[in-house]
């Protein structure tokens, strides 16, 4: 890498850099060598470091005036809506900015599974990745608790109980998630706790997963290793920056979209409900984001093996670099598997749609097709696509044309106005 | 590429949340009512907020509560904005227990504008006993709390009637159109005429169903007037600062060759 070689031009700043070369960091960061044919789908990486960051702040201010006891907790967010300054605001940020995080992430994850950026070398990329998101689930749950609203209990009651199903030990380790003998105070405390460390979690990860993409560079949507630096790459300041930085600005304007014009859209009405542990909602769902997730552990009659299910469609993501065998990166060059992501798509959205219905007759048996598919994709289709599918030959660089000459380029032009 | 394909992919995914909503509501559409405050310039009508709560103390006030407000609330900036003097004059009606005093004795005094709205019931026991058994929810979020907000609170207001020939409705219990499965433990709370407005509009059942929603759509949300007004500038000043960053980055970019 270029930074090797920075040298400070001040006497004092080459001092401090010689102790701690954080000016040599702030130059690599500058000067990272970045592919220039990155699309807008790449953008999303800077804006999910700004989401992290606004939930961090505006969670850090609503901190100090939320009560985390099962008697306060609702009248204390209601505080923050009415008497705090701008709370309304900071509260609404929060709360749909939960779901812009999950948006982003979402478009980040299906970007990286289309162009193979979870690849040779860049497992460890996707992996760091892979328990982001498992914790920003975590963070989004245990924080979804904390309104104290009917949904807050109920969400809270139901996912907590899935542990019951833990042969022998389950009904304990239930009680011991609890603190007690069902959702209560206790409960409450320690899901406070944890959602006010899980984000500090994250922000580490997001660390690594950064300093492990500095590593081999940033994949491509050719999916060919560049050579960096050279003509392929820009240096990420300024042309990163900027274009990240209007990116965001598209999201942040879809974003203010939400909090001042329909800031409750994405939530439950009966979350402002206050929590009572003898009416059961008659419908119990989680938050649209967890919606796959739910129709999967629904869809098995089995209460253990649903939640086996569950928690495996997350664990065939993590090792995902080797179920997906095939050599070529990006899905421009991949014809067959460009049909079966597209297909993958398809599913998880039919999937978060069966997880909003009740769970009976015909939906059932979608979410049950819709989950047996999801896995089909990943434990069988990747890998017989990997040593069957015939592949379109790669360029050579960024810059030059196709290997085969300009009829290829013809033809991969045609399908992918298909 | 498929660059269509993808957008209708993200609007499906934030469509399936509302169409959930949708799917839960299975009773006959609410009857709908153009409130001046939804859009992007809602504001409440500040005479309909005054009437409104004028509806509330008179008629709702004596089983529900609004634990949430304050009577100063009635004199802030985006609310019914009665005067300083109304709004202690208003709370002024109202007795409260305070204390313990010097001697450890407990006292009742008029209510002040700091404090909460005074209470119905003392607790959830006495409402549901002075009330056949069911408890009157507290009205503070209450149109947050339902799905189709304001809409729905009117809608049920103005929903009693005679059960159809094939229901049949327990003592106790009434028949309200709107309401999930068709049974609600309170009786139709409105007739005309029942409350006298100071303005001289006509108390029919449709205005008073009307003011107390949009009172109580104020109640559950009362910085709405300042959230549209900041949203406004913010989304102004946010698709200014796109549209320069757009170009500023044309600008840069056009350094760079162009890709082939």
């Amino acid at each position: 890498m270029s930074d090797h070689s920075y040298v400070p031009s001040s006497k004092l700043g080459k001092w401090f850099n010689d102790r701690l070369p954080l000016l040599s960091l702030s130059a690599h960061l500058r000067e990272y060598p970045t592919p220039k044919n990155l699309n807008y789908w790449w953008t999303f990486g800077g804006i999910l470091t700004f989401c992290l960051i606004a939930q961090i702040v505006t969670g850090i201010v609503l901190a100090m005036h939320y009560v985390a006891q099962a008697d306060l907790a609702f009248a204390s967010v209601e505080h923050i809506m009415r008497d705090v300054y701008y709370g309304w605001l900071i509260r609404y940020i929060h709360a749909n900015g939960s779901s812009m995080f999950f948006l982003a992430v979402y478009i980040h994850i299906f970007r990286s599974l289309y162009y193979g950026s979870h690849k040779s070398p860049r497992e460890v990329i996707w992996i760091i990745g892979m328990i982001i998101y498992f914790l920003m689930m975590m963070t989004a749950f245990t924080g979804y608790v904390l309104p104290w609203g009917q949904m807050s209990f109920w969400a809270a009651t139901v996912i907590t109980s899935l542990f019951s199903a833990v042969p022998l030990i389950g009904e304990s380790l239930t009680n011991w998630l609890w603190g007690g003998f069902a959702v209560d105070s206790p409960t409450l405390t320690r899901f406070y706790a944890l959602h006010y460390l899980f984000p500090f979690l994250i922000l580490g990860l997001v660390i690594l997963h950064i300093w492990a993409l500095h590593i081999p560079g940033n994949n491509n949507p050719v999916g060919i290793d560049v050579k960096q630096p050279s003509k392929d790459t820009v240096p990420f300041h300024p042309y990163i920056v900027i274009k990240d930085l209007f990116a965001l600005l598209v999201f942040l304007t879809l974003f203010a979209f939400f909090v001042f014009y329909s800031p409750n859209l994405l939530g439950h009405p009966d979350n402002y409900i206050e929590a009572n542990p003898l009416v059961t909602p008659t419908h119990i769902v989680p938050e649209w984001y967890l919606l796959p997730f739910y129709a999967i552990l629904r869809s098995i009659p089995d209460k253990l093996l649903g939640v086996v299910a569950m928690f495996a469609s997350i664990f065939v993501l993590v090792i995902l670099p080797w179920l997906d065998t095939s050599k070529i990166r990006s899905a421009v060059f991949r014809p067959l598997y460009r049909q079966f992501y597209w297909i993958l798509v398809a599913d998880v959205l039919v999937l978060g749609y069966m997880g909003a219905l009740p769970p009976e007759g015909l939906y059932l048996l979608i979410t049950r097709v819709a989950t047996a598919y999801y896995f089909i994709h990943f434990l069988i289709i990747l890998p017989i696509l990997g040593s069957k599918e015939k592949t379109m030959p790669l360029p050579l660089s960024i810059s030059e044309p196709v290997l085969n000459g300009p009829s290829d380029i013809a033809k991969d032009n045609k399908t992918n106005t298909e | 590429m498929n660059f269509f394909f993808k957008t209708i992919c993200i609007l499906f995914i934030l469509s399936t949340f509302s169409n959930q909503k949708v799917a839960a509501e299975e009773n006959k559409e609410l009857l709908k009512v153009d409130w001046s405050f939804k859009g992007i310039f809602g504001k409440f009508d500040r005479a309909s907020l005054q009437r409104g709560y004028q509806v509330y103390t008179e008629v709702c006030a004596s089983c529900h509560s609004m634990k949430l407000l304050s009577y100063r609330n009635l004199a802030e900036k985006g609310g019914p904005e009665f005067s300083e003097e109304q709004a202690k004059a208003i709370a002024s009606n109202f007795e409260l227990t305070d204390g313990p005093n010097s001697d450890g004795e407990m006292f009742t005094r008029p209510a002040k504008l700091s404090d909460k709205f005074v209470k119905p019931y003392q607790n959830i026991e006495e409402a549901k006993a002075s009330n056949g058994g069911a408890y009157p929810p507290d009205m503070s979020v209450l149109v947050k709390a339902r799905s189709g907000g304001a809409n729905y609170i009117y809608s049920v207001l103005l929903g009693y009637d005679d059960p159809p020939n094939d229901v049949t409705i327990e003592d106790g219990v009434y028949y309200n159109t709107y309401m999930t499965g068709n049974k609600i433990m309170m009786p139709n709370p409105l007739s005309e005429g029942l409350v006298e407005y100071n303005d001289g509009t006509k108390a029919t059942e449709e205005q008073m169903a009307k003011d107390v929603a949009t009172f109580l759509a104020w109640a559950a949300e009362p910085h709405l007037e300042a959230r549209h007004k900041i949203g406004f500038k913010a989304i102004i000043y946010l698709i200014i600062l796109t549209i320069l960053a757009y170009f500023s980055m044309k600008r840069l970019w056009s350094r760079v060759e162009p890709e082939v």
